[in-house]
């Protein structure tokens, strides 16, 4: 505890520390020696494949995948061609690239998910040397072939290849390149030795880089920064220069006085690093060359591998594994040797506090007289999340926690938040999980990541206790752990279906945001039909069911599911499905037991297939729709005869469905059409397609009274309305005799009001006054009104006593009619 | 939108253009590169000088072959063009299969979806304007427009808050409350935190209150319905009124062109007059004019400068006061014109007579002289499925009688339109000798004899007498609530329920005091302005302390509905 600066080493202005990690738990019996490392950032796992001493068809290569604490995850012999390089794809995917430029992709448990190729050229030409890389875009993998071309991928789950242009003058591979992510632009800067290009999509460019003394000698390693932003460039004259990466500047050159290469190159920084460094490693050599020209020096007893991160080197040897860093500004604030710096007070204060001493008092005073507690509490709390050991991050916490209770408007957010987050931290970072990840990192990754890794791992219950402990959503956090472990549930080959529905309704329940169908789909991959409906049962969102029951073929389901979800469109998918499937006599059946689908299907062929509207009307025996069928079909039709067949068919099927009315009425028709055809052949009428009053109308017009005589009587047609027409049509021929013989050949229906009114409608006053006499007394004021005739109003209204009439015929007197009005006011005055 | 860029010429589903001119108006889409606009018709495109054709479509068959037929023809002239297709409201599976079928699916660089169910019609009205939901759901067993509906109501309780209370009546209402619920399941855990807006949905079938849009409506923004109709907010009126009078000249040519006006409440008067009854109206006209004219007098009083810079800059809203006035005072006139004819008076008073119960078991003589006249056809069955309504079903001889006089002077192609109006029980045989109609009149109050026109005070007035059945539910709901009326409610057809959302801890309401409760009324098949005007009124009784917003999927009267229930045979058509 004491001696928490025991590893730390001065480099310029700074420190670096390297700290143990893990003891790793695998046994290696030939070290890494030997054999193609790929160990992913961010803690991710380490995959080995180690060549066999003697290679031959019977001895195969191993490959093996280690968590980053060294536990065993999975281990095969490699069956396929000859492996060049391997990477870990940002979802913890192994990326296997092969000389012939295929790439298999295993997942962590080293199951086989698929492949792709880097183009049929590489084939011939073969891959000399491999990247894998990381950008926004996801994880690329760039080569470079036996030809000298580099060929690139900038994001393997949307495979497009980009066949870089040839650089001049290359012969095999380049003596070293890098894959830099400038401008968001995937670029490879390569060095032939003595030249320095740049190849991007379109043109290859030489570069220099500025400043480089002129005895520097050729380029023979290169190392870009995590983020892309910094190279670091080592000549055989043992020269390392670093600078910015879109080569513009320089940062320093140091002479690491070293002629030999070294086996692995890498930059180590952290966000505001105070003196960024580039770590080189030799056979038993590790060396930190700092910016500002300092190095650091580590004997190393082991091969190793150095892993960059964002804000350090990891060391992987064959039995331990360390992190070597810049010890943060916080942490040297606190930590460093007579540091007076507040949060430095505070943890002594603390100390000081738990061994009951009044020196508490002292240093407390001592922060407070400069108001920098809030400071100090929150310097405790940074320093807190950088440190790897608990016991420091307890002794911390407790010092900012014994802080923040004097002072009175600190808010606890961030203190809150540290403990959490370290927690976690701590859980992940334990060996049997295998993820040193640092706080940085973390914050980097986010949480909703670190929760995939997990569960990429298989570590479900650590997820969920992380999803409840830090409150998330259940719909981004335990539904989405729940999910990812249904889906792997039903790749248990052991378990019975049963078994499985069981124990996945158990655990899953009505977990919000876990979709039943996608676990479904995942058993139905895997060849179980039978478990993949059984979970589709679960389903609550029936629209999701029908895409994959369809697939499996159980139409039938998908039908009623589709009824249920209401989705009228979903239905029409699956019928216009199950009608392509089907025979039609089964697809009738189908429906018969869905209504909803059934009329669905019939609005359908109303509009497309009316052929098959009567196939299923007949089916159902529905004989009223069937006519109606026929009714709409028959005004489709231009032949008369064709019109009366289908119309004859109507009637049976009306009578059929005993609708008598229905059945009458078009019988009707159909001797309104015969009637018609005959006029118009005889008189040339042009009577069809007009309705019966209109033919009678139109008979009348052309005078043909006894034709329209005969209409009237055989249809029935009500004396009223025509008489109506009669009266009408007379008028307008004016055929004012004709009129008057008709209105006396029997008591009028419509009374004579009409008469009159028809008549003045022709303005003819004279033939309206003849029918006056004969309106009802109910109606005479409104018939002497009607011809304007004042007098003769005023006098039946007077006649009948009647109040509103007298008003009406008032309201209709001007100022002229003086004596009128008096005589009605009159009237009306006596009347009360 | 804005993510195609460069030129593009839009192609229009031409039911589409009206809705859609609520939400973006044509300058507004030039601004963002529309070139040009068509309506979509078959045969070829006409030529513009674009890069992208965006179809906007609504999901239909016949849709999608015309715009297959576009495509074809297109093809071998320019070959570099892009099409698009976005559907309104829903993608549909079906047609992309059609135009997969026809060939032309990979034509299109994008297909996608433009999710319209509500559009909001006004500060309190929402519609769908899904023309043939009532026809497709009582006739065709066709469920679509509920499922457009649910979802609607979905994205409003995405953006409103989940509605913790939900009343129904009424067939459609249950299906479209299960599927709501069944929606919700399917997202839980995804729950917004929104404080809910509504308090209660209430959902009802048009099927419940059949009677309601048969009526003449008698508010002022319902005639203007009847007479002219009102088609996404505007309405087309004879031009001869409108005719600017030029002071000192007689205007001698008459505009030819019907004047189109846009008609919602951002117009002050407009919404001070639209629900009243339209004998009230001439009155708040005329009080109107006064206090226009008071105002423009004010300019006398004006002495100072200040009092005159005053005076101007209220110019501009007392001349927009000032033309909305005379715009109002001439649709009033026009209106006025038909109200005060004979045979308006006539056919509001048998409507009258049939809504009291009077003689609604016998042949009607108007309705007979009207069918002698060779009145309009919807006229005719608007009367007789109202007399049917309000006998619960008509007697065979009187049924055949009318059915026989429509056939015989309409057409007998007709049959068919009788046949779907008997389907969705609009015109009925009465099978039991009891008529429901009056208890369920008496029991809640639809007939009010001395409805108060001018100052009303109850929904009444909307209908010079009778008070709009749905709105009744509506009002009851509220106070004392459906157990007062458990009788009634199963005379009508459908089950009535109630159902509550669970809402997030922590989002229940707390109500101030004298705050109001607001409800959704979500009528589905159609609602008539006049019932609107009605809950208009609720909202605004001072004791209500409920405040209604409506929503539906078509805004319809009398006519429109019967016309969408009338089926014609395809040679009528054209």
């Amino acid at each position: 505890m004491t001696f928490i600066t025991a590893n730390w080493n001065p480099l310029g202005e700074a420190f670096y520390r390297k700290s143990e990690l893990y003891e790793m738990c695998w046994n290696l019996r030939d070290g890494l020696r030997d054999c193609l490392v790929a160990a992913a950032p961010y803690g991710g796992p380490i995959a080995l494949l180690r060549e066999p001493v003697r290679r031959s068809p019977s001895s195969r290569p191993q490959l093996e995948i280690y968590s980053a604490s060294g536990v065993s995850i999975a281990s095969f012999p490699w069956k396929s061609g000859p492996v060049v390089h391997l990477g870990w794809t940002v979802s913890d995917e192994l990326l296997c690239i092969q000389e012939d430029g295929s790439v298999l992709i295993y997942d962590l448990f080293g199951s086989f998910k698929r492949h792709f190729s880097m183009g049929q050229e590489v084939v011939q030409s073969q891959v000399l040397e491999a990247k894998v890389f990381h950008s926004p875009y996801g994880t690329g993998v760039a080569i470079v072939t036996g030809s000298s071309r580099f060929i690139m991928a900038t994001n393997i789950d949307d495979l497009k290849l980009r066949r870089l242009p040839e650089v001049p003058g290359l012969q095999g591979k380049p003596s070293c390149w890098v894959v830099l992510n400038q401008d968001r632009q995937t670029k490879v800067l390569l060095s032939t030795g003595s030249e320095l290009y740049i190849l991007d999509n379109t043109s290859c460019t030489a570069v220099s880089l500025p400043g480089l003394a002129p005895q520097g000698g050729s380029i023979v390693h290169m190392s870009v920064s995590f983020s892309y932003k910094y190279l670091a460039v080592l000549t055989d004259s043992g020269h390392l220069w670093t600078g910015p990466s879109h080569l513009q500047d320089k940062m320093s050159e140091v002479d690491t006085k070293k002629l030999t290469p070294p086996k692995q190159m890498v930059w180590c920084r952290r966000p505001k690093s105070q003196q960024p460094s580039v770590v080189l490693m030799w056979d038993r050599l590790l060396m930190v060359v700092g910016v500002c020209q300092d190095t650091i020096q580590f004997p190393t007893e082991d091969q190793c591998v150095l892993v960059g991160e964002m804000d350090g080197v990891r060391i992987i040897s064959s039995t331990n594994q360390e992190l070597l860093q810049e010890v943060p500004l916080v942490c040297q604030e606190i930590f460093k040797i007579a540091s007076m710096a507040p949060g430095a007070l505070l943890l002594e204060a603390h100390r000081e506090y738990e061994k009951s001493s009044q020196k508490a008092d002292e240093y407390l005073r001592e922060i407070k007289e400069q108001s920098m507690l809030g400071e100090a509490v929150s310097q405790c709390i940074e320093a807190a999340g950088h440190e790897y050991d608990p016991n420091t991050q307890k002794s911390l916490m407790r010092a900012a926690s014994f802080g923040k209770c004097f002072l009175t408007d600190f808010s606890p957010g961030q203190f809150v938040t540290t403990c959490r987050e370290l927690r976690v931290l701590n859980s992940v970072r334990e060996s049997s999980v295998g993820l040193p990840l640092t706080h940085t990192q973390f914050k980097q990754m986010t949480l909703q990541v670190l929760i995939d890794r997990l569960v990429y791992r298989q570590f479900y219950p650590l997820a969920i206790e992380m999803c409840r402990y830090l409150k998330i959503p259940d719909y981004q956090g335990v539904s989405r752990v729940l999910k990812h472990w249904a889906s792997c549930k039903v790749q248990q080959k052991d378990l019975s279906d049963e078994a499985i529905a069981r124990a996945m309704c158990a655990k899953v329940g009505d977990s919000p945001g876990v979709s039943y169908s996608d676990i479904a789909a995942k058993a139905y991959e895997c060849g179980r039909t039978e478990l993949a409906i059984k979970l589709l049962d679960f389903e609550a969102r029936s629209g999701e069911q029908v895409p994959l029951l369809l697939k499996m073929k159980r139409s039938q389901l998908a039908l009623s599911k589709a009824v249920e979800s209401g989705d009228t469109d979903l239905v029409y998918t699956v019928v216009t499905y199950l009608k392509n499937e089907m025979n039609r006599g089964d697809f009738f059946m189908t429906l018969r037991n869905q209504p909803v689908a059934l009329s669905l299907y019939r609005q359908f062929c109303k509009l497309q297939e009316q052929e098959t509207l009567k196939d299923l009307y007949n089916q159902d025996d529905d004989h009223k729709e069937l006519a109606n069928y026929y009714v709409t079909a028959s005004y489709r039709e231009k032949r008369l005869e064709s019109r009366l067949s289908l119309l004859q068919s109507a009637v049976d099927e009306y009578n059929k469905a005993k609708n008598e009315f229905s059945a009458k009425a078009t019988e009707e028709e159909m001797r309104l059409l015969r009637f018609q055809r005959k006029l118009d052949d005889e008189k040339g009428a042009g009577l069809l397609e007009l309705s019966l009053q209109a033919t009678m109308e139109a008979l009348l017009a052309l005078g043909l009274y006894k034709q329209a005589e005969q209409l009237y009587r055989d249809f029935r047609v009500p004396d009223k309305r025509y008489w109506w027409l009669k009266l009408k049509s007379l008028a307008e021929k004016e055929e004012w005799d004709e009129l008057e013989k008709f209105s006396k050949s029997k008591k009028s229906p419509i009374g004579y009001l009409a008469f009159v009114e028809v008549c003045m409608k022709s303005n003819n006053k004279y033939e309206a006054k003849k029918y006056v006499s004969k309106v009802t007394p109910e109606q005479r004021v409104k018939a002497h009104l009607a011809i304007s005739d004042l007098d003769g109003a005023a006098d039946a209204a007077i006649e009948r006593k009647n109040d509103s009439e007298i008003a009406t015929v008032l309201s209709r007197c001007s100022a002229a009619d003086r004596l009128l009005i008096e005589r009605l006011n009159r009237a009306s005055t006596a009347k009360k | 939108m804005g993510d195609t860029t460069f030129m593009q010429a839009i192609v229009w589903d031409e039911y589409l253009t009206g809705p859609f001119g609520l939400i973006a108006q044509y300058s507004l889409l030039k601004e963002h590169e529309v070139e040009k606009m068509f309506t979509l018709k078959s045969g070829k495109l006409p030529s513009a000088d674009v890069k992208n054709i965006i179809f906007f479509v609504r999901p239909r068959l016949e849709l999608m072959d015309i715009i297959a037929e576009n495509v074809f023809s297109e093809d071998k002239m320019h070959s570099s063009r892009d099409f698009h297709i976005l559907f309104v409201p829903r993608r549909s599976m079906l047609c992309e299969q059609r135009l997969k079928e026809q060939g032309v699916l990979a034509s299109f660089v994008n297909i996608d979806e433009y999710i319209l169910d509500l559009i909001p019609y006004d500060g309190d009205l929402l519609s769908m304007e899904y023309e043939s939901a009532f026809r497709e759901c009582y006739l065709e067993n066709d469920q679509t427009s509920l499922y457009h509906t649910a979802k609607g109501l979905m994205t409003l309780q995405a953006l409103y808050g989940t509605i913790p209370q939900i009343y129904g009546k009424g067939d459609c209402a249950r299906h479209v409350a299960n599927m709501m619920l069944r929606m919700k399941r399917e997202f839980a855990g995804s729950q917004n935190q929104i404080l809910p807006v509504f308090d209660t949905l209430l959902l009802l079938d048009r099927n419940i209150d059949l009677l309601t849009p048969l009526a003449t409506q008698l508010t002022y923004e319902g005639l203007i319905d009847e007479i002219y109709g009102i088609t996404n907010g505007y309405v087309k009126l004879p031009p001869e009124k409108f005719a600017q009078k030029k002071q000192g000249e007689a205007s001698k040519d008459l505009p030819t062109e019907s004047k189109k006006l846009q008609l919602n409440s951002a117009e002050e008067l407009y919404a001070e007059i639209r629900d009243k009854n339209f004998n009230a109206v001439g009155a708040a006209l005329s009080k109107k004019a006064k206090i226009i004219s008071a105002a423009f007098e004010e300019r006398h009083n004006a002495k100072t400068v200040g009092e005159i810079k005053q005076f101007v800059s209220q110019l501009p809203h007392m001349q927009a006061a000032r033309s909305s006035l005379a715009n109002h005072t001439s649709i009033a006139e026009l209106i006025k014109d038909i109200t005060t004819s004979e045979a308006f008076f006539e056919n509001l008073t048998v409507e009258q007579e049939f809504m009291t119960g009077v003689d609604t078991d016998k042949v009607n003589t108007y309705i007979e002289d009207c069918i002698a006249q060779k009145d309009p056809l919807i006229k005719i069955l608007r009367l007789m499925c109202m007399q049917s309504v309000c006998n619960n079903g008509l007697k065979q001889k009187v049924f055949e009688y009318y059915k026989r006089e429509i056939l015989q002077t309409y057409g007998y192609e007709h049959i068919l339109t009788l046949n779907n109006l008997e389907k969705a029980s609009l015109l009925k045989l009465q099978t039991s000798s009891r008529n429901n109609y009056p208890t369920i009149r008496k029991t809640l109050k639809l007939w009010m004899e001395d409805a108060n026109e001018q100052n009303p005070n109850d929904i009444s007035y909307v209908y010079s007498g009778y008070a709009p059945l749905s709105v009744r539910l509506t009002q009851v709901l509220a106070r004392p609530g459906w157990r007062s009326i458990e009788e009634v409610l199963k005379l009508l057809p459908g089950p009535h329920f109630e159902e509550r959302q669970q809402l997030p801890a922590g989002l229940h309401k707390k109500r101030q005091q004298g705050e109001n409760r607001t409800t959704l009324v979500f009528f589905l098949g159609g609602v008539s302005y006049a019932e609107i005007a009605a809950l208009r009124f609720l909202s605004q009784m001072e004791d209500s302390g409920m405040e209604y917003i409506i929503a539906t999927t078509k805004l319809l009267n009398g006519t429109t509905w019967i016309k969408s229930l009338m089926d014609r045979p395809e040679s009528q058509i054209s």
